[in-house]
């Protein structure tokens, strides 16, 4: 097979899928070695935060209502394609995917630092805030707490934790379907 | 103040002095700080853009630092002006994009400005001639603290300042210096270098700003983790960093004389007469001899210019500087002529 661009061996074949659309393209070792270099220069910051965002997706795949900013309308989804959020409190309506998020780019998502003068010590108004390691519940459980044992267990990064929650989760899962 | 009467003088932060000044050209703080319950710039109205300008305004009448400052509203600006102020350091490429709603506000030594309304409400950024963070964050810590009494800021207690982009988010501070590296580079030690600070999770990129690559030996080094350190935690961090990368190139260049000083000699005073010889001459071509004189500087050998006459060449050979200077629009060619002129006026040449 001849390479598309040029006329040498094509010995790459690459598949590229643009809005749904598959294509396909085969190159010579010189041309995917040129594309390549075109494709890193597109990739930016906004494509590196979809990449990340979508972790924290995958954790939540129930939820199929969009995440939408109540304050600015920024939609989830127009972070992940922008890069950019809309106004202070997206980061109340975009809470759990950017506790995923921040982490993934910091390493952390506790803020150490300083804070404005006068700032009264809140505590956060909504949602249960990271408690470190999330214990194994004793007694009856649903799959939906393991879930979300899940979650937080892979926000802290503990794998070992994560991996007998998913098997705990697996087993129920099998067990409801025997039901 | 004009920015006209910018062209006549130079920012502090150029002067050359200050601790390790012949490797360390300045220090660099920046803070990103919203408005709470405002729109981002990136989803906000012109008429919300405006108040947050006028917001900004009041704050900073009481601020330290701000006295004699001077406000440029970006669409009164034409193309050569805006990227004059980028050109020195002063803003970034995006905010002479876009002007909507966007302003710059400077202060007299050009110590301090604040883009308003870029892609935070306000990029705070203070600058200093020489290695000293420190004093850079104390500077910029008080100015931030004034503000934050008469501005009500983004935060919150677990995520620290919120910003539009998440890598900015927790302390939203950069802290950066920029090196000039001219014997790493010559024995062949500066990737070895950058991979060690890119493997700590620094960033590096050139003396022209983001996305530029590093030219005549210049190198910008700034953290890029914001979150779950403190200020003063990231700027040892950087601290620590820089201290090593200054003792290996004081080392590398020690071990140049050592080894073979005529050769050196040779290359920097061959650099200098080019410089003070020229009638037409590249950007990239200065920028590459200015890099050896200043390193003749430092070793001893050149004596009849100083780090502050190459600090400021460095940013006055740049496109929108020749043509203000020149009061109209050059064609590139023009401009290395004009270049070439001001460089020899500038080191005493032909």
């Amino acid at each position: 097979m001849k390479c598309d661009l040029c006329n040498k061996k094509a010995t790459v074949h690459l598949t590229e899928i643009v809005d749904g659309q598959m294509s396909e393209m085969h190159l010579c070792e010189e041309c995917a070695r040129e594309k390549s270099a075109h494709m890193e220069q597109q990739f930016g910051l906004a494509d590196l935060l979809a990449g990340l965002s979508d972790f924290g997706k995958k954790v939540k795949e129930e939820e199929t209502e969009p995440l939408i900013c109540p304050e600015c309308g920024t939609t989830y989804e127009d972070f992940k394609k922008f890069g950019r959020l809309g106004c202070s409190a997206c980061y109340d309506a975009f809470h759990d995917n950017l506790t995923v998020l921040l982490k993934k780019i910091h390493g952390s998502n506790q803020h150490l630092g300083k804070a404005p003068i006068g700032f009264k010590d809140v505590p956060a108004k909504s949602k249960p805030k990271a408690s470190g390691k999330a214990p194994v519940a004793a007694g009856p459980v649903t799959i939906e707490d393991l879930k979300g044992k899940l979650h937080q267990a892979i926000v802290d990064e503990n794998f070992e934790l994560a991996a007998e929650l998913r098997d705990k989760i697996r087993d129920l899962e099998e067990q409801e379907k025997k039901k | 103040m004009k920015l006209d009467d910018l062209i006549n003088h130079s920012g502090e932060w150029l002067k050359g002095t200050g601790p390790h000044a012949n490797i360390v050209m300045s220090s660099r703080v920046r803070l990103a700080r919203n408005l709470k319950n405002v729109s981002f710039p990136n989803r906000a109205t012109k008429k919300t853009l405006v108040q947050v300008l006028e917001n900004m305004q009041r704050a900073s009448g009481e601020a330290p630092y701000f006295k004699g400052s001077t406000i440029f509203r970006m669409n009164e600006l034409d193309n050569i002006d805006k990227q004059f102020l980028v050109e020195r350091h002063l803003m970034s490429h995006e905010h002479a994009a876009n002007v909507e709603g966007k302003a710059l506000i400077v202060n007299s030594e050009e110590i301090l400005s604040v883009m308003v309304n870029e892609e935070d409400h306000l990029r705070i950024q203070v600058m200093q001639s020489g290695f000293d963070l420190h004093e850079t964050w104390r500077i910029i810590s008080s100015i931030d603290d004034s503000l934050s009494q008469k501005l009500d800021f983004a935060y919150s207690k677990d995520w620290g300042y919120l910003t539009a982009c998440p890598t900015n988010t927790g302390s939203a501070m950069r802290g950066s210096v920029m090196l000039h590296l001219p014997a790493l580079v010559m024995t062949k030690q500066i990737n070895k270098v950058l991979t060690a600070i890119a493997k700590l999770s620094f960033a590096s990129r050139g003396f022209y700003g983001e996305g530029t690559q590093a030219r005549g030996n210049f190198y910008q080094i700034s953290n890029q983790v914001s979150l779950g350190h403190s200020e003063e935690d990231i700027i040892q961090n950087i601290n620590g960093l820089i201290r090593q990368v200054i003792e290996q190139e004081e080392q590398a260049r020690q071990a140049l004389v050592m080894q073979n000083k005529p050769m050196l000699q040779d290359k920097i005073f061959r650099s200098l007469g080019i410089l003070k010889s020229s009638y037409i001459i590249s950007s990239q071509e200065t920028v590459e001899l200015l890099s050896m004189v200043r390193l003749g500087i430092d070793l001893g050998l050149v004596n009849d210019v100083d780090l502050r006459a190459v600090n400021e060449l460095l940013i006055m050979i740049q496109p929108a500087h020749l043509q203000k200077l020149e009061g109209k629009k050059l064609t590139a060619s023009a401009r290395d002529i004009k270049r070439a002129s001001l460089i020899r006026q500038k080191l005493g040449g032909q």
